[in-house]
């Protein structure tokens, strides 16, 4: 076990885990910070998905030793009540079936637009590509993407 | 009649949400309503109406959902049809997930896509029921007849001037009898239904509130996984836990029995492997950790009974031990398709037609097993004590796993509370509650509250996969090439896909439809829409096939047939409506620009088919990028009847789509002596964002005819359709699946 003290939306927190423990685990079963989902454990389908320092990043294999002084924001960080840009889109859009995957949707999502404010269809599919949705809202996350940048 | 709601419940409820809230907002815009509904979360302001409605005094309306939400927005959805008999506002509109109850609140099952078709009358009675206590607490207030008082969102009002709000007569209306005979609304006067609304879970899942089962937690909760057999015929030989045990963090690791000897397992109580080993501990690193250390040895099961009490009485089965093979199942599966099969069906004489046909065509067809893939794998919360359990979680139809949970815990039904989360996805897998029983038998064991959760692995290699299938289909055509007979021989491991009186059954004077099933160790489970996922795959591109022989345009071919059906019916026992089918094929004619001069370059598949009593078909426009088929543009069309929620409608069949190109193009799961090949997303191979289609036009046929099933009756067309557009796009007919596979071998 080891001590950590995290950046995590704008908050500094202490957690006491094993050196190995992916930041996942550490924000689902340490910090009661559900909204960043499990899907696969091997970086595969983007449930996971947080910002380390501003980049999407997949938290399920990132060992909570390794973040160092990265700032880490999760979907319970990108606005408290959903005002958001991607957010409000996604809300716009109606874009959510189950809705599972959508936290990571939104985080892969936020930080592509961070990075390029007005992305063609292909920047979107190859920033979103890592990102698996099982019931296919694939076309409206496309197009909150695109209404987001507008906005 | 009670008036409000207790304070136990009220508790519940702030517990499940871990603090937080669990209502929903119509009015998610206004951000300060969570703390309005917040203040007024006392169970003394709630007056309550029906079971589904509670109002309080200042107007804010709870409606209960009681079916689980997996994603077909039945959250918002069937709260609507109460809305829109009880004649309420949408905006002071609340939703919540209504507490577990059969008694209370009916069925309360997700499948079938029957979530809207059953609930359409006993929901807009409830709000109807409550509308017609509203007006009479009305009356009785300001001394004037019910019949001179008026509704319009929310306001009760009179010619005379005095009106009032829902909620200022909500605690006078509580206490007025249900009435027994209430009148509903004509589709025509409908302001709520046919207009679309926001999913009212739709701030919570952007903000990543606490919805999913996995989300769960407690004080004091302990997390566990199993550790199965890694072979379906496998069982547990031993293990030795010692370093397992002394991993940190570590509370127990034992093996233990899902089902004792001679257990009679309900329907649904579907499992693959009855000893597992169980790893608890404080969090689930740790226990992932500590799970690696265990040393374990399997050995070959063999054959194995089990007892299952279905609709008709107790039966035994034994489950043969063999360890499968792929390539071997295919064998066996070409070995039983040559053995006489059970008639499952036959009009006229199909054996003439096919000697006096001057042309036979006969295609065989495959479909691997396929794992559902829910993004959030299975899990569980159980806290089982001596006297008591509580169980929560993602669960398709809770009432189905009641009855065996009373047996495994020995205790009464209404000392067993279930508490239903939102699923991340279901797709019929969580209709199978084995991990329920898992959960519980582990917390039984250690008398403290654990939540079970599946890895990925764990979750693909369990098994209660949609079946491997295969069909062989003919057709006896004449000398002027009219169709004569049609055959279809259905097969599959363990279960055959035929539906015998379906489509074109009933088309065709000379019929005959058959099917055998291969008993197998793998279990197998519902599918978004069983069986015809498979049938409208190997039908829908056989009759493309037809028609191409009989040199007629594919959609009038099938227009055709069901004109046929309609005015001369085949048989008895057709369980289609030939009208709404024909009504798919001709919308979706026009929609498409089929046929028009400027669509001629396209390479477009078309297909149409009838399940869950409801009609779709698409038209799917392919293109060779980057040397790989890509289905660029899809025209869907669907008769579900009246279509509730449009908007969320539009996107269910969006994502039926999505899922059948990704299925048909690249699902798959395969075994090597039993062990499933594929265990993650990385070797099973699921559709992504730019595999997806630029553009999916969906229309629904406008009628009047009470709701039928939407989600899944979109879905098993796709692959017909995308089958067909293949074909035209490559040239080559594809028969088995993932066509991706196929389109690799070629």
């Amino acid at each position: 076990m080891a001590k950590y003290s995290l950046k995590i939306n704008g908050k500094t927190q202490q957690v006491d885990v094993d050196p190995s423990t992916p930041i996942l685990w550490v924000l689902r079963d340490h910090l009661n910070m559900p909204g960043t989902k499990f899907g696969c454990g091997m970086a595969q389908c983007g449930a996971c998905t947080i910002h380390l320092d501003g980049n999407a990043t997949r938290s399920c294999i990132l060992p909570v030793s390794a973040i160092g002084k990265s700032a880490i924001t999760t979907i319970e960080g990108l606005s408290e009540n959903g005002t958001h840009p991607v957010q409000k889109a996604w809300l716009e859009l109606d874009v959510a079936q189950c809705g599972y995957c959508q936290s990571g949707q939104i985080m892969s999502a936020a930080a592509l637009l961070k990075s390029n404010v007005k992305p063609t269809d292909e920047d979107i599919d190859n920033a979103m590509s890592g990102n698996i949705c099982r019931c296919g809202t694939y076309l409206r996350i496309k197009e909150a993407i695109k209404t987001a940048a507008k906005n | 009649m009670k008036n409000i709601s207790n304070r136990r419940e009220f508790l519940k409820f702030s517990a499940l949400a871990g603090g937080g809230l669990m209502l929903s907002f119509s009015w998610f815009s206004e951000a300060k309503a969570a703390e309005k509904v917040a203040s007024l979360n006392l169970p003394e302001q709630w007056s309550e109406l029906s079971a589904y409605i509670k109002i309080t005094p200042d107007n804010v309306i709870k409606i209960l959902c009681p079916n689980p939400e997996f994603g077909q927005n039945v959250m918002t959805s069937l709260p609507m049809m109460v809305a829109e008999e009880l004649d309420c506002d949408w905006k002071n509109v609340v939703v919540e997930m209504s507490t577990h109850d059969n008694v209370k609140y009916g069925p309360q099952f997700t499948g079938g896509s029957n979530s809207v078709r059953m609930y359409w009358k006993p929901l807009r009675n409830a709000g109807a029921a409550a509308r017609q206590m509203l007006i009479e607490a009305a009356a009785q207030t300001w001394g004037i007849p019910t019949s001179e008082i008026t509704t319009k969102a929310g306001i009760l009002s009179h010619s005379s001037g005095k009106s009032a709000k829902y909620g200022e007569m909500a605690a006078k209306a509580a206490t007025i009898a249900v009435p027994k005979d209430v009148n509903l609304k004509a589709p025509k006067d409908f302001s709520i239904v046919r207009n679309s609304k926001k999913n009212t879970e739709g701030v919570k899942v952007v903000t990543g509130k606490p919805l999913f089962g996995i989300d769960y937690r407690v004080d004091g909760m302990l997390i566990a996984m199993i550790q199965h057999p890694p072979a379906f015929g496998m069982r547990l030989k031993s293990f030795d836990a010692t370093d397992a045990r002394k991993m940190p963090g570590i509370r127990d690791v034992f093996s233990f029995k899902l089902y004792d000897d001679g257990f009679e397992q309900g329907g649904f109580d579907t499992r693959a492997f009855n000893e597992m080993i169980a790893v608890v501990g404080n969090s689930t690193w740790e226990v992932i950790n500590a799970r690696k250390k265990i040393n374990a040895q399997w050995e070959a099961a063999g054959d194995v009974k089990e007892t299952m009490m279905g609709r008709g009485g107790k039966t035994e089965k034994i489950v043969p031990g063999r360890l499968e093979t792929t390539a071997k199942q295919f064998e066996m599966m070409a070995e039983f398709d040559k053995r006489l099969a059970k008639e499952l069906r036959k009009d006229g004489d199909p054996e003439t037609a096919f000697k006096n046909a001057t042309q036979i065509i006969e295609r065989t067809y495959y479909a691997p097993f396929l794992a559902h893939n829910t993004m959030e794998p299975m899990n569980f919360f159980a806290d089982v004590q001596d006297d008591k359990a509580l169980v929560v979680g993602p669960l398709q139809a809770p009432g189905w796993m009641e009855p065996s949970l009373m047996k495994l815990l020995n205790l009464p039904a209404d000392k067993i509370e279930i508490q239903m989360t939102r699923m991340g996805g279901g797709f019929g897998r969580r209709a199978y509650g084995s991990y329920v029983y898992e959960a519980a038998r582990i917390s039984q064991k250690l008398k403290a509250p654990v939540k079970l959760i599946y890895t990925r692995e764990d979750d693909m290699t369990y098994g209660i996969y949609r079946p491997m299938y295969t069909a062989t289909y003919r057709a006896a055509l004449d000398a002027n090439k009219n169709l004569i007979g049609f055959q279809v021989t259905g097969g599959g491991i363990p279960e055959n896909p035929i539906h015998a009186n379906r489509f074109p059954a009933g088309a065709v004077d000379n019929y005959l439809a058959d099917g055998w099933e291969i008993p197998s160790n793998i279990t197998i489970g519902a599918f978004r829409a069983p069986r015809s996922n498979f049938n409208a795959a190997a039908e829908q591109s056989f009759l493309d096939e037809v028609a191409e022989a009989m040199g007629k345009d594919p959609i009038a071919f099938r227009i055709d047939l069901l004109k046929k059906a309609k005015e001369n019916p085949v048989g008895k026992n057709n369980d289609y409506d030939a009208s709404r089918y024909i009504g798919v094929l001709e919308l979706l004619k026009e929609k498409s620009g089929w046929g028009k001069p400027e669509n001629a370059g396209k390479k477009r598949g078309v297909a149409a088919y009838f399940c869950h009593n409801s009609y779709a078909g698409h038209v799917v426009d392919m293109v060779m990028r980057d040397g790989q088929p890509y289905v660029e543009e899809v025209t869907s069309v669907v008769d579900c009847g009246v279509v509730v929620n449009p908007d969320a409608a539009r996107n269910m069949v969006q994502g039926a789509v999505v899922d059948g190109i990704g299925q048909s193009f690249y699902g798959a799961l395969t075994h090597k002596d039993g062990v499933p090949e594929q265990n993650n997303f990385h070797n099973y191979r699921m559709i992504r964002h730019n595999e997806a289609p630029k553009k999916i036009d969906v229309h629904f046929v406008e009628n009047d005819i009470d709701p039928t099933g939407l989600g899944e009756p979109p879905f098993p067309p796709v692959f017909g359709a995308v089958a067909n557009a293949l074909f035209k796009t490559t040239g080559k007919r594809y028969y088995n699946q993932p066509f991706m596979s196929e389109q690799a071998k070629s």
